[in-house]
């Protein structure tokens, strides 16, 4: 049983188990978000939101108040002003998106570059995986499993905003609360990541295991199970991988969800290019 | 909808057919007045640019009818079906439906959307039944769990569309008509007593077509209310009792026969229809001084021929 032994032995070590339990609370939650991104066309939010959090963690330290509010604050502010500025002006959405969020995550570099934090700016940006305190793991649960619940629960309403928001509408939804209440909980999830992958690599597991599982499945429902597997199952791969080839585990899980993008776009049953490859050969 | 019947209705329906159908209808209408379906009064929409789409737009158009909504593209059409769903601001005037201000009528579920097929991602991960039963989360709980009723509900709105077979399948897999009918079946799932549909006849196939319109006089025969924005000229005659003419404004509005005219549509769009007039000489041998017009918007052509009399053609 000598692959059992090399799946083990990573995790008789404390950090290395602290490590997995934070990537793990993460990448799940991030992974049914990530149906709702993909499907709603939001992956860029993502991004956006997770690049201006970092004026929040500066002003955070400044003020002296929790570095996760200061985060949320300016997550928030980048998506809001966002949908403010596109709907009064005659600007497209990305547009506008590239230019609040750059605009925040320069305003956060030069606050750093100038104010002493005690911040290591290489943590904030990538993650401290294998430095992940209890208190801290504690923390990102209180933040990503109340996140993961709503959306589990709320996931039928979110599915028909994000298809028709009209029908939602007409049938008494409440179009603003969702729209919001999605913002919301995307920068939670963003500002729960930091600490375990960082501000960059977050749009990976936010994006990579619902664009892996729409194209595996016609169904939402199966593509939030499918996605939380694809993740789940990365994130254990990827720990372990980066412990026996003395990586760092967090860009090892996002090397792997690429890898399986890759795979699932070649090979996929019935929209893998592969696939459609054969069909067309059959046809001509 | 029964597809296999639709071409023998096709022949029945004949313009003496339709005027007999639509006299009977008025009759029964005024022994037993069907109430208000859809009211608007003065109704203003301005977006927030300082466009103003839509100005002092007022008409009513009661329960048990079939309304198209007629005008060129941004003349306020998709504007006025907003207003009605309540999705854009009101500046002033009012919308109300079955009698209720639009805002309250809504959280009921009394309005149900059609939407056209361009508006639909259609690589979206659902399947026909999925998009079905979407018209039940306004009767389901918090969680939206589907009870006994709700699937029966989606069967029985899957069986008169004739997508029962089909139910299985993702809704990318499906052509332009069965598209168009999956909606339908939400509309009917939703029990909406006023039903807005935004183009139903654009890639559509003849069949389906006539499948529709005899839907759509089912759903008047039950006391629903529909509105029907449509550039399908041709078939404006054939199944809708009253018209809504708008370019940005309310131009005219009331029964087909007085408001759908040669001259009202020459308002309507102005240059842009197509204009043929079949003169006396090249019609007749004799002296015969009729003529027929056709007018054509880009899909089935309106025409007219002789006097009074109103004709629509189905062979275009």
């Amino acid at each position: 049983m000598n692959w059992l032994i090399l799946m083990l032995e990573p995790f008789t070590l404390d950090f290395m188990q602290q490590a997995l339990i934070v990537a793990l609370l993460v990448s799940i939650s991030a992974a049914v978000l990530s149906c709702l991104l993909v499907l709603k066309g939001w992956s860029l939010m993502g991004d956006a939101v997770s690049h201006a959090v970092l004026p929040g963690i500066v002003l955070a330290y400044l003020l002296n108040i929790p570095v996760l509010i200061g985060a949320f604050v300016t997550g928030m502010l980048c998506a809001v002003s966002t949908g403010y500025l596109t709907s009064n002006s005659r600007l497209k959405e990305d547009t506008v998106m590239g230019v609040v969020f750059s605009g925040l995550f320069a305003l956060g570099i030069a606050l750093f570059t100038k104010l002493d934090t005690g911040l290591h700016l290489h943590q904030v940006l990538f993650g401290d995986m294998l430095g992940v305190s209890w208190s801290d793991i504690v923390l990102t649960a209180v933040l990503t499993v109340p996140a993961f619940v709503v959306i589990i629960l709320k996931r039928r309403d979110l599915l028909v905003f994000a298809f028709d928001p009209q029908h939602a509408q007409v049938i008494g939804l409440n179009s603003t609360l969702l729209h919001y209440g999605l913002l919301a909980i995307l920068s939670l999830v963003i500002v729960a990541s930091i600490k375990a992958v960082g501000i960059i690599l977050v749009i990976a597991v936010l994006i990579a295991p619902g664009a892996i599982s729409y194209q595996l499945t016609n169904r939402f429902e199966h593509m939030i199970w499918w996605s939380i597997g694809i993740a789940a199952l990365a994130t254990v791969a990827g720990v372990t991988l980066s412990y026996h080839i003395d990586s760092a585990p967090a860009p090892t899980i996002v090397v792997l969800l690429s890898t399986l993008f890759i795979i699932v776009f070649l090979f996929a049953p019935n929209r893998g290019l592969m696939r459609r490859t054969v069909l067309t050969e059959i046809v001509d | 909808m029964n597809i296999a019947n639709t071409d023998q209705a096709r022949h029945v329906t004949s313009p003496a057919a339709l005027i007999r159908e639509r006299k009977a209808l008025r009759a029964r209408q005024a022994v037993d007045p069907p109430g208000s379906g859809i009211a608007a009064h003065d109704l203003s929409v301005v977006y927030r640019n300082g466009n103003v789409a839509l100005s002092e737009a007022s008409f009513d158009i009661p329960k048990s009818t079939i309304c198209a909504l007629v005008g060129i593209n941004g003349s306020g059409k998709s504007t006025l079906f907003k207003a009605i769903m309540g999705l854009v601001p009101v500046a002033s005037g009012k919308v109300s439906i079955l009698g209720q201000p639009a805002g309250r009528a809504l959280s009921r579920n009394t309005v149900a959307y059609v939407p056209q097929n361009e508006e639909v991602d259609w690589n979206f991960p659902v399947l026909v039944e999925d998009v079905v039963m979407m018209g039940r989360y306004g009767h389901m709980g918090f969680l939206r769990r589907a009870s006994a009723l709700d699937k029966h509900k989606v069967d029985q709105a899957l069986e008169r569309v004739s997508m029962s077979q089909l139910r299985h399948r993702q809704i990318g897999e499906l052509s332009g008509g069965q598209k168009k009918r999956v909606f339908l079946a939400r509309a009917l799932a939703q029990e909406g007593q006023v039903i807005l549909l935004d183009e139903p006849f654009t890639g559509v196939d003849v069949t389906t077509e006539d499948a529709i319109i005899d839907l759509l006089k089912e759903l008047r025969d039950e006391g629903r209310v529909m509105l029907v924005s449509t550039h399908n000229l041709g078939s404006v005659p054939q199944f809708c009792d009253q018209v809504v003419l708008v370019n940005r404004k309310v131009l005219d509005a009331g029964s087909t026969e007085t408001v759908f005219t040669q001259q009202n549509l020459e308002q309507a769009f102005g240059g842009t229809l197509r204009f043929h007039v079949l003169g006396s000489s090249e019609l007749h041998d004799d002296d015969d001084q009729r003529q027929v017009t056709v007018i054509s918007d880009d899909e089935r052509p309106f025409v007219l021929y002789g006097d009074g009399d109103q004709d629509s053609d189905s062979q275009p």
